[in-house]
């Protein structure tokens, strides 16, 4: 059972930017967790949410599944198809005609990163609530389809910018 | 200018740089993507609310009885 949770890097942004990267990072935790409240600026209520992995934009490199809700709506979609196919969706934004100043809320639990004989399944709960009826919620359980360990993250907003005060932040687990 | 952050986890060190030609030509391709994605969710996110309606008339309930009765 892991009892440590420790703060590896965290940026808060001052400017606008299309993607924010954690590098070198290091390989002495078991798991790590990506908490992402970030705000774009496309055209919608929610917003982008791509994670690419050590620096990897190959197409058929990345699968997933998204159970979402979509205002009162309840949709699933796979990673095959239009996306999912060379980036993982998760850690959505909140887009930028949702209600202002309100921020997505996402949580990524990726385990066993170090592993070098795994391919990497992750796990993301996603939020970009605004009090408003356009809303959406997804739970994706996506998979890296490499053993290679993980030592960069991306985040990336396709087509828009984050917004100033988003926050990026990447804690390591580590058991006893 | 379109830029990117990274941040080394190692040293701490902050960068803001401009994305290379490499880097646009991969967010334009996104774009796409992500363009292509969001119709499907949104024809989804439809699909599903008409069927919703559909039933409901189908059965002469209100969505507020729908909530009681699975309540």
């Amino acid at each position: 059972m892991a009892n440590t949770f420790v703060k590896i890097a965290s940026n808060t942004l001052t400017a606008t930017t299309s993607s924010v990267t954690f590098s070198s990072i290091p390989q002495t935790y078991t798991d790590l967790v990506l908490k992402i409240s970030a705000r774009d600026n496309n055209g919608s209520n929610w917003g982008g949410g791509y994670l690419r992995f050590n620096g990897d934009s190959t197409s058929g490199n990345y699968n997933g599944i998204q159970l979402a809700g979509l205002g009162s709506s309840v949709s699933n979609s796979t990673g095959s198809g239009s996306w999912g196919t060379n980036y993982m969706l998760a850690g959505r934004a909140n887009g930028g005609t949702s209600t202002s100043n309100t921020f997505g809320n996402s949580e990524i639990y990726i385990p066993s990163y170090t592993s070098t004989t795994t391919q990497k399944i992750v796990s993301s709960n996603d939020t970009t609530e605004n009090n408003a009826t356009s809303a959406l919620m997804a739970i994706v359980a996506g998979i890296w389809l490499s053993t290679a360990a993980i030592t960069s993250i991306e985040v990336l907003t396709p087509g828009a910018l984050y917004q100033i005060n988003s926050t990026f932040t990447l804690y390591g687990i580590k058991k006893d | 200018m379109t830029t990117a952050i990274e941040v080394n986890c190692a040293t701490g060190e902050v960068v803001e740089r401009p994305l290379t030609a490499e880097e646009l030509a991969q967010r334009d391709a996104d774009v796409a993507a992500f363009a292509a994605q969001k119709h499907e969710e949104e024809v989804a996110a439809q699909a599903a609310a008409e069927a919703k309606a559909a039933l409901l008339t189908k059965l002469g309930i209100t969505e507020d009885e729908a909530k009681l009765l699975l309540a």
